[in-house]
């Protein structure tokens, strides 16, 4: 399936909105969207939740021959997919330059740093080695993929026991869980990556991008850091310019994202710990909510509502008064008529100029219907009141000297006619008008 | 997932203009066609001025499982009642198609609640998108998380948001 196109609207409102600094969903700048972590029954697997991008991750272990150059090292192996069920754009076997850069920046985030020790994983030195696995599979997206991806790489990956080993000289014997208690992975420190996008070549940036902003974003600065401050990776992609204090600007808000997340995972995971210990129930069972179609849940969104000004009667106020409408049968010459004029076409606006003050103009597919209703009636009603008007030849203009063809005690009418036209008109006066003409 | 119905009024985006025709995006399996002459007013020398990406709020001509489906912005008696490109500004977005319905519903409470608040321009389309516009950003914003939120919101629930909105 082709994904949606985005409009030029949706662009240039996104695009005002970052000028004034408001995002979609009422968060701040520098505001990362709610991180929920849930862990599976089995050891390594794990949800991570970033707003609604959702990645799953699954570490998975395998006895094998070690690399020929590297004898004494485990392999690491890190995979992320993008599944068609993320978003309509993804198709299933195409590897698209996304996958390409999401799946080396993972690696990269994750190998080089070495945040894994991989001397541990050997178990005989030129034979055998442990084979860590790493799937990460892409659930829906909504923007942000590299940063939900690496939480839940390193969740998985701290949260994974291996099977236990022992060697007794040649004899290497692999303890099922049964037997001995699995043993974590060695790892010297979790690197977090955090996405800041840029609009404006560089003058104003976003961290945790929303699928939107995505698309409408200059470039991207990725920054992988641990909560020792190191930097692991970084990664400018788009092609902006950047400015050497603006990433040092983003350097230190990583630090302190990185800290608040590191702190949410260690707790995630002490939580997990509890309950298996304890032998409560634990498992995606337990940990993901029920989404049932019945059950209507949805985060609130703290949207700023400071400054909302203009209430409706402050409008009414403000607004001027309509102009005036002329709903008498005109006679251009004699035998024709004209109800209204032909310039200023403004049936359906007197009795409701008030009221539409405080409504503009509502769904249109809803109001065609509506206000033909309502013309229908003004249009009645004024042709009741009309008939008992005289008729007042005018002709096109509106000058207040009306020359007219074939003087029939014009003069009179016209005079009247423009006097009305200096009146202040409100729907008071104007009944009030149609009650006096009646009356002469 | 939208299919195209007769005679439903939508919201399309321009992705291409291929000589006399435009496609448009509907949201549905297919894209939709849509001649240029069928905007009002549209002759060979007066073209509409519409741009790939811009909005159009149309009908469906036709509308089967086994053709492309095709959209016009004018209705039977060659009117536009409101069809056409939609303005520059505003906001699109996306919401489900039940809520849509319950919107275009006569007498909808939701937008006469929401009309107390302040002005604003509103379309609705039956594939689910509608185009919002307001005086300033953060109105806009306003109104598309509570449009947004209405499914998932009881009677109570908006009148209590919309009351704390309208208090500030």
């Amino acid at each position: 399936m082709k994904a949606t196109p985005l409009s030029n609207c949706e662009r240039r409102f996104l695009l005002r909105a970052v000028e004034e600094r408001k995002r979609l969903d009422g968060r701040q700048c520098y505001d990362y969207r709610n991180v929920r972590i849930s862990f599976g029954a089995d050891y390594g697997c794990c949800v991570v939740e970033l707003g609604k991008t959702r990645v799953l991750g699954q570490v998975s272990c395998e006895l094998v021959p070690p690399k020929p150059n590297r004898p004494t090292e485990g392999i690491l192996f890190f995979n992320l997919e993008l599944s068609p069920m993320a978003a309509p754009g993804f198709e299933p076997g195409r590897q698209s330059e996304l996958l390409v850069k999401l799946n080396r920046l993972i690696e990269r985030c994750l190998r080089n740093s070495k945040c894994i020790d991989t001397e541990s994983l050997c178990v005989v030195a030129g034979e055998k080695v442990w084979q860590i696995r790493l799937d990460l599979h892409l659930l829906n997206h909504d923007g942000n993929i590299i940063d939900a991806a690496s939480i839940a790489g390193i969740v998985a990956l701290c949260h994974f026991r291996r099977p236990d080993v022992s060697v007794q000289g040649e004899e290497v014997t692999v303890y099922t869980p049964e037997e001995r208690d699995p043993v974590p992975l060695s790892i010297h420190h979790m690197p977090i990556c955090v996405s800041f996008a840029f609009f404006q070549q560089g003058t104003y940036l976003l961290v945790d991008p929303s699928e939107r902003e995505e698309r409408v974003m200059d470039g991207l600065l990725v920054i992988a850091m641990n909560k020792h401050r190191e930097i692991c990776t970084i990664q400018s992609s788009g092609g902006i310019m950047l400015v050497k204090d603006q990433v040092l600007r983003c350097s230190k808000i990583t630090a302190v994202k990185v800290a608040e997340i590191t702190e949410l995972i260690q707790k995630a995971l002490e939580n997990d710990q509890k309950v298996r210990k304890e032998g409560g129930k634990f498992g995606f069972a337990e940990s993901i909510p029920n989404q049932k179609i019945t059950a209507f849940k949805m985060e609130s969104a703290a949207v700023d509502t400071n400054n909302v000004e203009e209430q409706a009667e402050e409008i009414i106020t403000k607004a001027d008064p309509p102009s005036e409408v002329f709903a008498k049968p005109i006679l251009h010459t004699p035998g024709t008529a004209q109800i209204g004029e032909g310039i200023e076409n403004s049936w359906g606006d007197l009795e409701e100029s008030e009221r539409e003050e405080a409504v503009e103009e509502e769904g249109e597919s809803e109001a065609t219907a509506f206000e033909c209703q309502k013309m229908e009636t003004e249009d009645t009603s004024m042709m009741r009141e009309t008939k008992k008007d005289e008729p007042i030849v005018l002709s096109d203009s509106e000058e207040e000297e009306v020359v007219i063809l074939e003087p029939q005690e014009l003069p009179k009418k016209t005079r009247t006619q423009t006097n009305s036209k200096q009146e202040n008109t409100s729907k008071k006066a104007f009944n009030k008008r149609r009650r006096k003409k009646r009356a002469a | 997932q939208y299919v195209p119905v007769k005679g439903d009024h939508v919201i399309g985006i321009v992705t291409a203009k291929a000589g006399d025709v435009f496609k448009l995006d509907v949201g549905g399996s297919e894209q939709a066609s849509l001649s240029y002459l069928a905007f009002e007013g549209a002759t060979k020398r007066n073209r509409p001025n519409v741009q790939v990406g811009d909005l159009i709020y149309g009908q469906f001509l036709v509308a089967n499982k086994d053709m492309e489906p095709e959209m016009v912005c004018i209705d039977s008696s060659g009117r536009s009642s409101g069809m056409g490109l939609i303005g520059q500004d505003g906001f699109l977005f996306k919401v489900s198609l039940g809520l849509i319905r319950k919107l275009l519903a006569p007498k909808c409470e939701i937008i006469q609640e929401l009309s107390q608040l302040y002005p604003f321009e509103l379309v609705l389309g039956m594939n689910g998108r509608i185009w919002v516009k307001a005086k300033t950003v953060q109105q806009t914003l306003i109104i598309v998380n509570i449009l947004e939120a209405c499914e998932y919101m009881t009677a109570e629930q908006r009148k209590q948001a919309l009351a704390k909105l309208s208090g500030n």
